[in-house]
């Protein structure tokens, strides 16, 4: 079905509380657009350099076994191959848990993510990795190494990882039972239980009870640029490594923990990204291609992954068995809701669990309420950060049993949000105030939006179901970090702006946007720029929606800085005290004087000491985010097949710097979690082998399969940062699955509790809930 | 190590002529001997359309062609297709429209796209999304991608019609 296109076109709309600017909220074209569009921009795999030689990596083909010996002799043999490394060449590292960008990493686990030691825990896991001449010498060097592994039984679900008896991953893990250490081998890393109240009395109290459990599988965040890493370790032992990645500092940091060498002898050149999602903050080629490098005799080496690597060798997120039973009054008003929850990690601690404890009930208001999550390791490749980390999964437990409440009360929907939504001075489920947030205005804009107040569109297939669902999402972005820019008044009267946080969607141009707001100047005077480690301060991962916020929080600090120093060169330039100069919309002006701060950087010149400010912040706010979705599907009940007919993603998004690149993350979230909601999983054989590692076979949503999707912005500025930007990024992906399974129930009256809900999970539960349709 | 070919073709208006051997894709002859690295490796195998180029009039994933087989043949990439000191129509509105996020996907959409309108000029929005379905798009959504080639049609229909 197609949809107008300039009845959807209008999007923004309007703020709650106006503001006047005059470069926020205006959609100016990206400084590094030109180059994008002309094959120009120099992505990771795009490095080339004289005498570079190809690396490839060689994976298991088991899921779980022990590494019994790995003879390299007959790959060095071949012609055109000059190196191989093993974990051999990796020092043992301790088991200490370090924070790197938002989460907590074991530096011996990442290491032996990077090259498996004695036992390979997952198909995909990386064994050894050689040099060549030629890609295809490496390749074929790749069958000259001889791994002789004895296979184990293996777990791929938390589920069966969590029986009695299975087969143990890491023989040294122990529980963190709620603090408390373990004492037998285990694979579940930690069990968390966030509660308040009083459970029996709330579910005493509920006129109506849902209990139902949820599964949901892995999924991939499917960048379309492959992982890549060029190194080359310098016969004075300084290290080069261009790559993607989502944080150059951070990657800098853990080569440098996984090779045991001081950060100053790294310096890590950022080359565009093609994508990431969070599955680029962690670093997988990038020790590999140095090592490599190095045994080498100093050669550049370009490692990088095949499409199927990138599905079996890198961080998916985790699948999931979610357990929710929550009561409600008559009212509507939800009297109590327990949870539990076991993510899995994959193949070493560290699943979205907690992250999905925030999720899973934040966005309402709740007295009586126990969360219990397990973090269990299985063997599936070790999971990566993937957007709103364990949202999606929790809320599409959450939001479908809310829904069903409200269906058994009869009450809206959006109603039924609209009671229990959370606002300023409620206290979350995990223990916070709640500062300012636009969830219930989210909500009241959906339900006034001209998607939720048309009528259901009629079936293009006499015999299909038509269903409309809504639900809600909560995300609670990285509220900090450490953001570091520098910036240079050119004597032309354009600025410099020197950052470090990777551009993986247009933040150059919403950078340069605060600070040509903060000076009054255009979005085109300001030459944003991303920088290598060894040129700017440290910068936290483009990951958590922190950057917008974040880097944005500098960038203003340093537009300031700049105002100073071109009021007091205005004072010097006429002889009257700097407290008498005022700085307005880009004209410095004084009793008798003023000049425009183009005209006055050209007088300054170079001469005189430039002009310039470098900030390092680490700011502590708040940032929130919160959106409402709504969605119209057709359903073939014959074939299972869900069509989605219409979208909308309402969005409290604090101030939209450029509107559209704000649309389009709410748009890109939107998109991703419909795939997530009706096609995307991994699928494993008995003996745990992936056997979908491609994108022709795991199958992320095309043009043809999505409509127009209406990104509806609503402005509830954030007092914590100068414009009132909040983190944009995460949160649009974690309402659609809810969203979706609601749609279905309204069409077709059965509840689906599985992910993706693909042809074939559609009819199986059409045929096992047939008869008890609602 | 296999004997090399010399194949000569036109690449963006221009005669070339590169070695390569047998087993070498299209895109790894474009991308490794001619370091023209516009044209993007997405999953080498025809499935995201990362590497689309233009063979003779006919889309094609260079992933899936031979660089054996260019020889004689006419290739535009993306590399190719803006006029001097400017931008092609569709280059512009993925521009205006915001039509990119991470930008890996691009060349490759823009490519698709231009073929889709040599052919079609007047697109409808479902013909574009059918068209575009061969190539991966992670970021957007799509929307402003369709929106951005929807819109360069009515551009370069104007243009002709002047």
């Amino acid at each position: 079905m197609e949809t107008p296109v300039a009845e959807q076109a209008k999007a923004t709309e309007v703020s709650v509380e106006e503001r006047h600017y005059n470069v926020i909220g205006t959609r100016p074209i990206r400084h590094d657009g030109a180059d994008k569009v002309t094959g120009k921009a120099l992505y990771g795999a795009d490095v080339r350099l004289n005498g570079m030689l190809y690396g490839k990596v060689l994976r298991s083909p088991h899921a779980h076994a022990r590494i019994l010996s790995i003879d390299v002799s007959r790959a060095l043999a071949l012609p055109g191959v000059k190196a191989v490394v093993t974990s051999a060449d990796l020092a043992t590292l301790d088991s200490v848990v370090s924070r790197v960008g938002e989460g907590a990493v074991n530096w011996r686990y990442l290491s032996n993510n990077i090259l498996a030691s004695d036992k390979v825990l997952y198909h995909g896991h990386a064994v050894a990795a050689v040099a060549a001449t030629s890609l295809n010498a490496a390749n074929e060097a790749l069958n000259l190494i001889d791994v002789q592994y004895e296979p184990l039984p293996c777990v791929i679900t938390a589920v069966q990882a969590m029986r009695p008896g299975a087969p143990i991953l890491l023989q040294e893990l122990r529980t963190n039972e709620l603090g408390a250490r373990g004492e037998i081998p285990t694979n579940i890393a930690s069990h968390d239980q966030n509660m308040r109240g009083d459970l029996e009395r709330g579910f005493a109290e509920a006129a109506v009870i849902v209990e139902r459990e949820f599964t949901t599988g892995i999924v991939h965040q499917g960048y379309i640029e492959p992982h890549t890493a060029t190194a080359v370790w310098g016969t004075d032992d300084q290290i080069t490594i261009w790559t993607s990645t989502q944080g150059a500092h951070d990657a800098r940091r853990q080569v440098a923990e996984v090779l045991q060498l001081p950060v100053s002898r790294i310096k890590v050149i950022p080359m565009e990204i093609g994508g990431g999602f969070g599955g680029k903050t962690v670093i997988y080629l990038e020790p590999v291609a140095a090592l490599l490098s190095w045994k080498s005799g100093n050669r550049p080496v370009q490692v990088t992954m095949s499409r199927f690597e990138v599905f079996a060798g890198t961080g998916p997120t985790s699948s999931s068995v979610i357990k929710v039973k929550m009561g409600s009054a008559s009212d509507g008003r939800i009297t109590a809701a327990q949870v539990t929850m076991a993510y899995a990690a994959g193949a070493f601690p560290g699943s979205p669990v907690g992250g999905a404890m925030s999720v899973i009930l934040n966005a309402y208001r709740m007295e009586n309420v126990q969360i219990d999550g397990y973090d269990v390791v299985t063997n599936t490749p070790r999971v990566a950060a993937y957007r709103a980390p364990g949202g999606t999964n929790a809320a599409f437990a959450s939001e479908s049993v809310i829904d069903e409440l409200a269906c058994k009360l009869g009450i809206d929907p959006l109603e039924m949000r609209r009671i229990n939504g959370a606002k300023e001075g409620d206290r979350r489920v995990d223990g916070p105030l709640i500062r300012r947030i636009g969830y219930l205005e989210t909500v009241e804009k959906a339900r006034a939006s001209a998607h939720y107040q048309s009528p259901l569109p009629a079936p293009s297939t006499p015999g299909l179901k038509v269903g409309r669902g809504v639900a809600s999402g909560w995300w609670g972005n990285w509220p900090g970090g450490t953001s570091s820019v520098s910036v240079i008044v050119n004597n032309d009267g354009t600025v410099n702006l020197i950052e470090g946080s990777t551009d993986i969607g247009g933040s150059r141009v919403a950078m340069a946007m605060q600070l040509a707001e903060t000076l009054g100047l255009q979005a085109a005077d300001i030459k944003p720029m991303v920088v290598d480690t060894d040129s700017v301060g440290y910068n936290d991962v483009t990951a958590g929606s922190r950057t917008t916020y974040s880097t944005g929080i500098a960038v203003h600090k340093a537009g300031l800085s700049i105002i100073q120093q071109m009021r007091e060169r205005a004072a010097q330039l006429w002889d009257v005290e700097s407290a008498s100069v005022d700085y307005a919309d880009g004209v410095i002006s004084s009793k008798d004087n003023h000049i425009g701060f183009k005209e006055l950087a050209r007088k300054v010149g170079d001469g005189d000491g430039n002009v310039v400010a470098s900030i390092s912040i680490s700011p502590n706010g708040d940032g929130v985010a919160l959106a409402t979705h709504i969605v119209d599907v057709e359903v073939d009940e014959e074939t299972g097949k869900v069509q989605i007919l219409r979208y909308t993603a309402v969005q409290d998004v604090g101030t939209a710097i450029h509107p559209a690149y704000v649309e389009g993350q709410i748009q890109g979230g939107a998109a991703q979690g419909i795939g997530w909601a009706l096609n995307e999983e991994y699928v494993y054989d008995q003996q745990g082998r992936l056997l979908n590692g491609s994108l022709l076979d795991y199958r992320i949503p095309t043009a043809l399969d999505l409509p127009m999707i209406e990104a509806v912005i609503v402005e509830v500025p954030n007092p914590t940062h100068p414009f009132g930007v909040r983190g944009v990024g995460e949160v649009p992906i974690v309402p659609p699955a809810g969203a979706v399974a609601n749609a279905i129930a309204n069409a077709t009256g059965v509840r689906m509790t599985v992910l993706p809900m693909s042809p074939q999970h559609v009819l199986e539960a059409l045929w096992t809930q047939g008869n008890e349709r609602v | 190590m296999a004997n090399k070919t010399a194949v000569q073709a036109t690449i963006n208006g221009e005669d070339v002529e590169f070695l390569c051997e047998p087993h070498q894709s299209l895109l790894e002859v474009l991308r490794d001997v001619l370091r023209l690295t516009g044209t993007k490796e997405g999953c080498n195998n025809g499935n995201c359309g990362a590497c689309n180029v233009i063979l003779d009039g006919v889309l094609v994933n260079s992933c899936l062609v031979l660089g054996v087989e260019a020889q004689g043949k006419r290739i535009t990439t993306i590399e190719g297709i803006a006029p001097p000191h400017g931008l092609h129509p569709l280059q512009q509105k993925f521009l205006e429209h915001a039509a990119l996020q991470c930008g890996i996907c691009t060349p490759g959409f823009i490519i698709s796209a231009k073929a889709l309108l040599d052919h079609n000029p007047h697109p409808s929005e479902h013909e574009v999304r059918h068209w575009l379905a061969g190539n991966l798009c992670r970021c957007t959504g799509y929307d402003k991608i369709v929106r951005a080639v929807l819109d360069a049609a009515d551009v370069m229909a104007v243009e002709v019609s002047k």
